[in-house]
């Protein structure tokens, strides 16, 4: 109202101009999803974040089936103290590791997840090494239908680490390089690149367990 | 003038990168047989008598049910493991219809003394890593063992057959395993819902005839979901193909 007529036309060039722009980024936007480009990042990196989470599923499951291994080892061996005290101590620790959304973006939160679950994967392969010397225990059903189960989720940490890294390393390549870092950097500025796996010796394969 | 000339440029310089963002294949590869029938016998292990007769088995069930169970036997792991390579192998064929990941493959690789049962996501449930485990244990390692590799492939079919109809408490009792996670009730609710499922889904596909699920991005071989000898066009007699479905690593596997 004080600013007078002046004022209003110094203001409706901006408008105009934002419109024009507006327009003209719905035009871009419109041939770029034509050819698929401007959803790439924002779909990538979903996808990433959904093989994410199923990572953290399958850790989740093996930590859940822990307790009832260590019930079951306890009635037979209970001797074996260190190692299964080192275990369990290992599956606090990895629990207590806070995950969120911002741990695949953040290098020290991600290897410190991924130490935690390496740890306890090497307390586990010690655990069942040591119940090679108790025929009684392998023979007990319940314990080889834990046993059965260990071993299914540890696959399934293999499977589901592998589709985090392929999911990872689209997405990465699509937001480090040219049109998809400068839509990234455009329109989704919180399109970060993602921590992925590093091979550990014996980490990726589920620990062997005979018969 | 200049300004919008750069524009140009860099749209241009767009449009030429798009086909260079194909996703890069991770790791080597591994070579797969070919999707022939619902057995696959690579490594030659069984008779044209046993493998007809598992066909018409697997092709009756699969009619009656959707659900997709496949045999392979291989001559060779190509150096992996065999978990990894029957998720690979499961993932490749796309077993199981696209909507439920009802697919089980079964792989025997003589050669390395390997076996395993691979699950798809849908029949986790059903088909449990317990149960699967059983199954390896008692029906099929010891057939293997005195070199009736026939015998013990059909053991195991029949076995997971029998369970994935809802008939899992036999096979509970053989392991005297404390209940594991899933009741014969489960599922059985869970054949009842996956059978309203299927009969929804086919009638739905009756009335819209053709394409009517999307399949995002690509999608090598199968075709999209449909119902293989249902919406995909009448029995199906060379042409059998995987439904798109896929395996997290369910299952169990064994050596003998």
């Amino acid at each position: 109202m004080s600013s007078g007529p002046s004022g209003e036309a110094v203001a409706r060039t901006p408008v105009l101009a934002r419109i024009l722009g507006a327009i003209a980024a719905m035009l871009l936007a419109t041939c770029l999803s034509g050819c698929g480009a401007i959803n790439r990042v924002p779909t990538l990196q979903e996808q990433a974040k959904s093989a994410w989470s199923e990572v953290q599923n399958q850790y989740q499951r093996r930590a859940d089936l822990i307790p009832n291994l260590v019930e079951t080892v306890k009635g037979y061996a209970q001797q074996e103290k260190d190692v299964l005290t080192s275990v369990v101590e290992a599956r606090a620790k990895a629990t207590s590791v806070k995950v969120d959304a911002s741990t695949v973006s953040d290098p020290q939160k991600f290897k410190e997840f991924q130490d935690a679950q390496n740890q306890l994967s090497g307390a586990l392969g010690r655990l069942l090494v040591t119940v090679e010397r108790y025929p009684d225990l392998k023979s007990n059903q319940n314990f080889l239908a834990l046993q059965s189960q260990l071993e299914g989720t540890e696959n399934r940490i293999a499977v589901s680490r592998r589709d985090y890294i392929q999911a990872v390393q689209e997405y990465n390549t699509e937001v480090r390089t040219i049109p998809g870092r400068w839509i990234a950097a455009f329109l989704y500025p919180d399109a970060k690149p993602m921590e992925t796996f590093t091979a550990t010796p014996g980490a990726e394969r589920p620990p062997n367990v005979k018969f | 003038m200049w300004r919008a000339g750069r524009g140009l440029a860099l749209c241009v310089l767009f449009l030429a990168c798009l086909p260079l963002l194909r996703w890069p294949a991770l790791g080597a590869e591994l070579d797969f047989p070919a999707l022939s029938g619902r057995v696959v016998d690579a490594a030659g292990i069984l008779g044209p008598e046993a493998r007809t007769k598992l066909e018409e088995k697997l092709k009756a069930y699969e009619d009656k049910t959707s659900n997709q169970v496949v045999v392979a036997t291989v001559p060779g792991l190509q150096g992996t493991t065999i978990e990894d390579y029957a998720n690979r192998l499961f993932r490749h064929w796309q077993l199981g219809q696209k909507k439920a990941n009802n697919g089980v493959l079964l792989v025997v690789a003589p050669n390395e003394r390997k076996v395993r049962i691979e699950v798809g996501y849908g029949l986790e449930g059903a088909l449990t890593d317990a149960l699967s485990k059983v199954i390896i244990t008692t029906a099929m390692a010891p057939r293997f063992k005195t070199g009736d590799f026939a015998g013990g492939i059909e053991a195991g079919v029949d076995a997971v057959l029998s369970i994935l109809s809802g008939d899992a408490e036999e096979w509970h009792r053989r392991a005297e395993v404390r209940g594991d996670e899933t009741s014969p009730v489960e599922i059985v609710m869970f054949v009842i819902i996956l059978l309203v499922i299927i009969f929804l889904v086919s009638r739905m596909g009756r009335g819209r005839r053709g394409g009517f699920i999307i399949v995002p991005g690509p999608a090598p071989g199968g075709f999209g979901g449909g119902w293989s000898g249902g919406v995909s066009g009448g029995p199906s007699g060379g042409g059998f193909s995987g439904g798109g479905g896929s395996s997290g690593g369910g299952g169990a596997s064994g050596d003998w």
